[in-house]
């Protein structure tokens, strides 16, 4: 859809190099890409997790110079030596501490951008699946490095969450043991996971580039959902979108910097700060806010193993999603019910995310008692889990292809340009051409 | 504009969703910082009346291993002086470094000696290893002071609160452990220990250590009275820095970064409307 290259090689050694290796044809077309001119702020979150990807690899690099993998090192590392004698230490660590929270945000706004306005569906079903890879990339790496510090909180997280991998039959206790390089969560541990948690941020990069490879095969979607049909419907990638997603990703470093620097602490637990201990178990065992709807699955199913396998569907569930939603009609502002489900299954999501970080036995209405069903009062935690785990599943198994049998949708646009000008002033075609050129 | 309500009113709901865990201890007294909000700094003098309460009483059963001497004299610590700025020629560093005893090895002969701290050095842990502090305390090992602030729900306040604690005025009917002392804001559950109405069981719990402060304790070498809640109230804020000593210079380099990030945005937003004038989207 990129059409030919417009890219002309004007000295003798970008010709020298454009018949040997285009790169910088390459590059030209990047920014000369042909993007859809009606992409809302919605769209912008591509740059913003491109800019929290790099710094965060940046910032990585830098901590790793100083980090000790060790049991008896790591924790003196951090809290010392990169807090308080590293210069500029609590800065970085700040940013990538901070970092992988404000990645998370971006991502989750992301994803919930593609399901709102369809992005997934056919010719796009690669893309996501490239980006469900991401996202699940996201949370190893993320878990991994949350370990690292190697305070109460990373030591008793690393044992829960590895210990559920031991539940799967047959594998489960060698995938256990492997992971652990012993019998229990200690030094080896934690040096595999520091070796892991640098790798993969690598192997994140290389499937970013497939996203974005994938992404400019059909071209983006938009706010319609109506695909591109002519050239009027696109602008230049640079400099319309760069000079928009600059100023997003700007917006949102000043949220970053709310954080990084009066609230260095606001994602961080208290119990972190006390030194690994395997003889103390924190009273609260919580992982962190981005994996919390999950670990609120996980824990609203009696059975190990069936936890195990629920968790795994809640995201399994997103891989499927371009096959359980066959609606012809991709951009949820044209399907009316879709929406209002959608708008239902985020809050479904963060009633689980709230779950996830109470007490699993904790009252919704402090004293009131009920009656014990499947180990748990109904007035509980775990009883609003189950119910709002319910919705989340029926979400995408049930209530997505019965509504693209059989949902009313409202009619859609024959082009993505027609709603563009009908908000807009009264501009005829050829003068925002012209415009366009002029640009 | 739909989605972006929605987002807000789902946000909205979650935020507003109390934390609705079952709470077994008192919160923390309101306390007033001169280190909060955004542009809150340390109390040089109160750091330095907090350092004194430190040195005379918590550090002979607490460790606070990962401050050295020469982090007092650094930008933002107890004692400062823009005359010295390399803390390891701060005098009063030195003085102070050189008041301790520190294990070390003679380079001669290899024996294990104590010699003067330096500026260099850490503060000297009271217990040879975490067993004879343990030893020592019944069996329960004073938790190191570098990170307490940062490392209990509440920080500073929550010290504030232990130290200051009500654990004189045990409510009738509580049989508290021999050895331990009852502490309305530490998390715990007193029913074992109860003997009054089952529904009514005080909340808080039990802590080993016994009120560390009392007035006059301390005398502050500036002259502040030395009531129980000023020395609570100095105590807590040192740990805060303590545990926090790079804040000073992270709320500076914040207010910078804010500042320029808002111009940036702003240059940005013209260049893109500049960009899109022209542009029907």
């Amino acid at each position: 859809m990129s059409g030919p290259s417009k890219y002309e090689p004007k000295t003798g050694i970008e010709r020298w190099l454009d018949s040997r290796l285009p790169i910088i044809r390459f590059g030209a077309d990047l920014l000369d890409y042909p993007t859809p001119r009606n992409l809302n702020y919605w769209w912008t979150f591509g740059g913003i997790l491109s800019f929290c990807l790099v710094a965060q690899i940046v910032t990585g690099i830098v901590l790793a110079m100083h980090y000790d993998p060790s049991g008896a090192g790591a924790f003196i590392s951090v809290e010392q030596h990169i807090m308080r004698d590293v210069n500029y230490g609590w800065l970085i660590r700040g940013i990538h501490a901070n970092g992988a929270s404000m990645f998370f945000l971006a991502v989750y706004l992301h994803i919930l951008r593609g399901i709102y306005y369809g992005s997934y569906k056919t010719p796009r079903e690669v893309l996501w699946l490239l980006g469900c890879i991401i996202y699940v990339l996201m949370m190893a790496t993320a878990f991994m490095g949350y370990v690292l510090p190697w305070g109460q909180m990373s030591f008793w997280g690393a044992k829960v969450i590895t210990n559920l991998l031991g539940a799967i039959p047959v594998v489960g206790p060698g995938i256990t043991t492997l992971l652990w390089g012993g019998f229990a969560v200690d030094d080896p541990t934690l040096n595999r996971f520091f070796s892991l948690h640098y790798l993969l941020p690598f192997v994140i990069a290389a499937v970013v580039a497939l996203h974005v490879w994938a992404l400019h095969v059909p071209g983006n979607n938009n706010p319609t959902g109506v695909a591109v049909k002519s050239k009027s419907d696109t602008l230049a990638f640079h400099p319309y979108y760069t000079v928009k997603d600059g100023f997003a990703v700007s917006l949102f470093l000043i949220l970053f910097a709310v954080f990084v620097f009066f609230l260095p602490d606001a994602f961080l637990k208290t119990d972190n700060m006390i030194p690994a201990n395997p003889l103390v178990t924190p009273p609260h065992i919580v992982p962190e806010w981005y994996l919390l709807p999950f670990y609120a699955i996980l824990r609203a199913i009696p059975d190990k193993l069936m936890g195990v396998l629920a968790l795994g569907g809640a995201i399994a569930c997103l891989f499927a999603l371009p096959w359980l939603d066959t609606s012809k009609v991709r951009s949820m502002r044209y399907r009316p019910k879709a929406r209002i489900f959608f708008f239902v299954w985020i809050v479904a999501a963060l009633i689980l995310g709230w779950c996830g970080s109470q007490e699993p036995d904790g009252q919704l209405f402090p004293g009131v008692t009920t009656f014990n069903l499947i180990d748990y009062d109904l007035n509980s935690v775990t009883w609003i889990s189950r119910f709002a785990a319910i919705y989340y599943f029926a979400y995408f198994l049930v209530i997505t292809p019965l509504l693209s049998w059989r949902e009313k949708t409202l009619p859609v646009p024959d082009s993505l340009y027609t709603p563009v000008l009908s908000h807009g002033a009264a501009t005829p075609a050829g003068a925002v051409a012209a415009a366009e050129k002029k640009g | 504009m739909a989605l972006r309500l929605s987002l807000a009113a789902a946000l909205a709901c979650a935020v507003a969703m109390p934390a609705m865990a079952a709470t077994t201890q008192v919160a923390p007294k309101d306390v007033h910082w001169s280190f909060e909000g955004p542009f809150g700094m340390y109390d040089q003098g109160q750091l330095q009346r907090g350092y004194k309460v430190y040195r005379e009483v918590c550090s002979s059963c607490h460790s606070m291993n990962m401050v050295a001497f020469r982090n007092l004299g650094d930008k933002g610590g107890p004692f400062w002086n823009p005359k010295y700025p390399n803390p390891n020629e701060n005098p009063v560093v030195k003085a102070i470094a050189a008041d301790y005893q520190i294990p070390d090895l003679d380079s001669d002969t290899g024996e294990n000696i104590k010699r003067p701290g330096t500026s260099a050095d850490y503060f000297p842990n009271p217990y040879a290893n975490p067993i004879a502090g343990k030893a020592a305390n019944g069996g329960a090992l004073p938790p190191d002071m570098s990170l307490l602030a940062k490392a209990r729900e509440g920080g500073p306040a929550y010290i504030y609160s232990i130290v200051t604690g009500d654990n004189a005025n045990i409510p009738a009917g509580l049989n508290v452990p021999v050895g331990k002392y009852y502490d309305p804001y530490i998390a715990g559950d007193m029913s074992a220990y109860w003997t009054g109405d089952p529904k009514h069981v005080p909340r808080g719990g039990v802590i080993a250590m016994p009120p560390p402060l009392s007035p006059g304790k301390v005398q502050f070498d500036d002259g502040t009275k030395s009531s129980l809640q000023q020395e609570a109230w100095d105590v807590a804020a040192f740990l805060e820095w303590a545990a926090d000593p790079k804040m000073e210079e992270r709320k500076q380099v914040g207010l910078a970064a804010m500042i320029f990030l808002v111009l940036f945005s702003g240059l940005l937003w013209v260049s893109y409307r500049g960009v899109w004038r022209n542009v029907e989207h």
